[in-house]
């Protein structure tokens, strides 16, 4: 059996909206197994975007501690946990959330800049990203020249491209049309299957969820 | 790709907002060096004073004139090398906004005084052998189109009647500090005037110039000559020429402290200029920066991307406001040429220039760039589910 890539143990986050504490997670613990893929559903504020954002080393919790990659994400301070981000989490948005002012290339390119790496192995890297979402041929286009199935994709490229340990997805589909959303879903099931990310999806799409192997239901900060 | 390339391309974003703001940094920029060039022109009798020339005026005010008797006493003090003496006229040219400074001198004699000024030997020959001739410098003679031998009127205001000179003499100045406007002409002129209509007003003269051996005695000179006329009806104060173009500098003090001030001034509307540039900016792109730091850029990065468009806008700007200084200034120059002999453009103003635009590139973008650091991912990505 795969040792758990994902331990969430125990976690509670308050939101406040002036001053009015609204609890979001209520002592939720969560294991994902390495090379899993799970779906995260649930009504709107049943608190399925926390859950992923903590996963993802973007918020902390209140309580409760948080394993990713064999990290302790509580112990690391800000600087650490953005380096540890960009080595572990490939986050895809549901607003695809490119700049606007780079290239499909440039915008998968921009994680590569925190690495090492040759301004050549950048470049290769970021090719073999854009092939591999079938946007080989679109590398020098604008996200305006882009459709938004295309962008999506895009934006999956940018999130694939440091070899990632974990890929999370916030409502990857919920901006696409079905032929679209069946081609991202479809990308998505690909890297998990063939090469092996641990993929984690929130969505409100049924028919999305039926992709995971493992769906998670929450409501008011539990999980079912 | 590379974050300075990021930097440019957003720079970029919105081309119309960069380019107004580029400009009004441009303009402030402009305005501080026009400014700072203006109030070095103040000074630049200053600069350029000798420093073995002492001068010698009435200790109640420049306005009161003192007896050309003092002369011997004065050549007698040690250390003294020669004396002579120049007298202001006040005449109006055509009109009173044809100003420019008219100094009555005891002839050929006190341009020995003076190495600064070139001018031919022949024409102070002629000087001094003519009455009612006239020396006058280029920049005026440029200004009015005299050349040699022009008969030039003045209406007296301190001496009343009309003047009339003939030109035999153009000069120039020894380097660009030199003043070039002014006109000269011989003492004797008013003296003879005055015997026939006022002879109470004879022998009567503006200020002493006076020639000393050592400008390291300078304090000595002036403390002797003063002693020479204690008590007397006509006590004098004499000080360095630098001293007494600085006293004329100090009755503009008013009118300099302004415009350093507005130049000061003139900052701060850059910085205001940039800085709203900058914080719409850094607003717009919140939830941008909330995707950079999602992906690991840290808050070194986001302060960098938007310091570094904030810099590269106001050096635009002051680049492009210090290319327009030179000809500013000249057009400034052209205009103000019968108050200012000079007009030069101080090395010190294109650093100071420089360092503005880069204090108010780095000040601009403090405030956007701590807001954009300081909120969390969450709240950039506003979405809280």
């Amino acid at each position: 059996m795969a040792e758990n890539v994902i331990e969430v143990k125990e976690v509670e986050k308050t939101y406040y909206r002036d001053r009015m504490p609204i609890p979001v997670l209520r002592g939720l613990s969560l294991a994902v197994p390495e090379g899993d893929f799970v779906a995260l559903m649930g009504p709107s504020g049943s608190g399925k975007t926390t859950l992923l954002n903590l996963i993802a080393g973007i918020d902390r919790p209140d309580k409760g501690r948080i394993i990713v990659a064999g990290t302790d994400l509580g112990t690391l301070p800000e600087g650490q946990l953005a380096k540890w981000r960009s080595r572990h989490i490939g986050f895809v948005f549901q607003f695809y959330n490119l700049l606007p002012v780079l290239t499909a290339s440039g915008n998968v390119e921009l994680p590569l800049l925190l690495t090492k790496l040759s301004k050549k192995e950048r470049r290769d890297h970021v090719r073999a990203a854009l092939e591999l979402v079938g946007l080989g041929d679109r590398m020098s286009h604008s996200p305006r020249q882009l459709s938004g199935g295309q962008e999506q994709r895009v934006a999956i490229a940018r999130a694939l491209v440091t070899d990632p340990t974990v890929i999370v997805a916030d409502e990857p589909t919920g901006d696409l049309d079905k032929q679209s959303a069946t081609e991202i879903l479809d990308l998505l099931g690909r890297l998990n299957k063939e090469f092996h990310k641990t993929v984690v999806m929130v969505t409100h799409d049924p028919r999305a969820a039926e992709r995971a192997r493992v769906v998670h239901h929450l409501d008011k900060g539990e999980l079912d | 790709m590379n974050i300075l390339r990021l930097v440019f391309l957003n720079a970029l974003r919105h081309k119309l907002r960069t380019a107004l703001t580029i400009m009004g940094i441009a303009v402030a920029v402009l305005a501080f060096g026009l400014l700072r060039t203006v109030i070095g022109a103040w000074y630049t009798g200053v600069a350029s004073a000798a420093p073995d020339r002492l001068v010698s005026r009435s200790k109640i005010s420049i306005t009161f004139t003192l007896p050309i008797a003092q002369k011997e006493k004065i050549a007698r003090v040690p250390g003294v090398e020669g004396v002579t003496f120049g007298t202001w006229f006040g005449g109006v040219y055509k009109d009173p906004k044809n100003f420019f400074a008219q100094v009555a001198i005891e002839g050929p004699v006190t341009f020995a005084f003076f190495p600064e000024i070139l001018v031919d030997p022949e024409a102070v020959k002629t000087f001094g052998a003519e009455r009612n001739a006239a020396i006058v410098g280029s920049a005026l003679a440029e200004r009015f189109g005299w050349k040699v031998g022009d008969t030039v009127r003045l209406v007296g205001t301190i001496y009343p009647g009309d003047w009339d000179f003939v030109i035999r003499g153009i000069y120039r100045g020894r380097d660009e500090a030199t003043d070039v406007g002014t006109f000269y002409f011989n003492w004797n002129t008013i003296e003879q005037r005055m015997a026939q209509e006022s002879p109470g007003r004879m022998g009567q003269i503006g200020w002493w110039i006076i020639k000393i051996d050592d400008p390291a005695r300078a304090a000595t000179i002036s403390k002797a000559v003063d002693t020479e006329f204690d008590n007397s009806s006509d006590e004098t104060l004499t000080e360095t020429e630098a001293a007494f173009q600085q006293s004329f500098v100090a009755m503009a003090g008013t009118i300099i402290v302004s415009l350093q001030i507005i130049s000061v001034l003139i900052v701060g509307v850059i910085l205001l200029v940039a800085a709203n540039t900058m914080a719409m900016t850094a607003r717009e792109r919140l939830s941008e920066y909330a995707v950079l730091k999602t992906l690991g850029f840290g808050a070194g990065h986001i302060l960098g991307l938007i310091a570094g468009e904030s810099l590269m806008i106001a050096g635009l700007g002051g680049v492009l406001g210090v290319l327009l200084l030179f000809p500013a200034v000249e057009g400034v120059a052209q205009g103000l040429k019968a108050w200012f002999p000079a007009f030069p453009v101080d090395p010190a103003t294109f650093v100071l220039a420089a360092v503005a635009a880069f204090v108010v590139g780095a000040l601009a973008a403090v405030f956007p760039a701590w807001r954009a650091m300081k909120v969390s991912i969450v709240d950039g990505l506003r979405r809280i589910d």
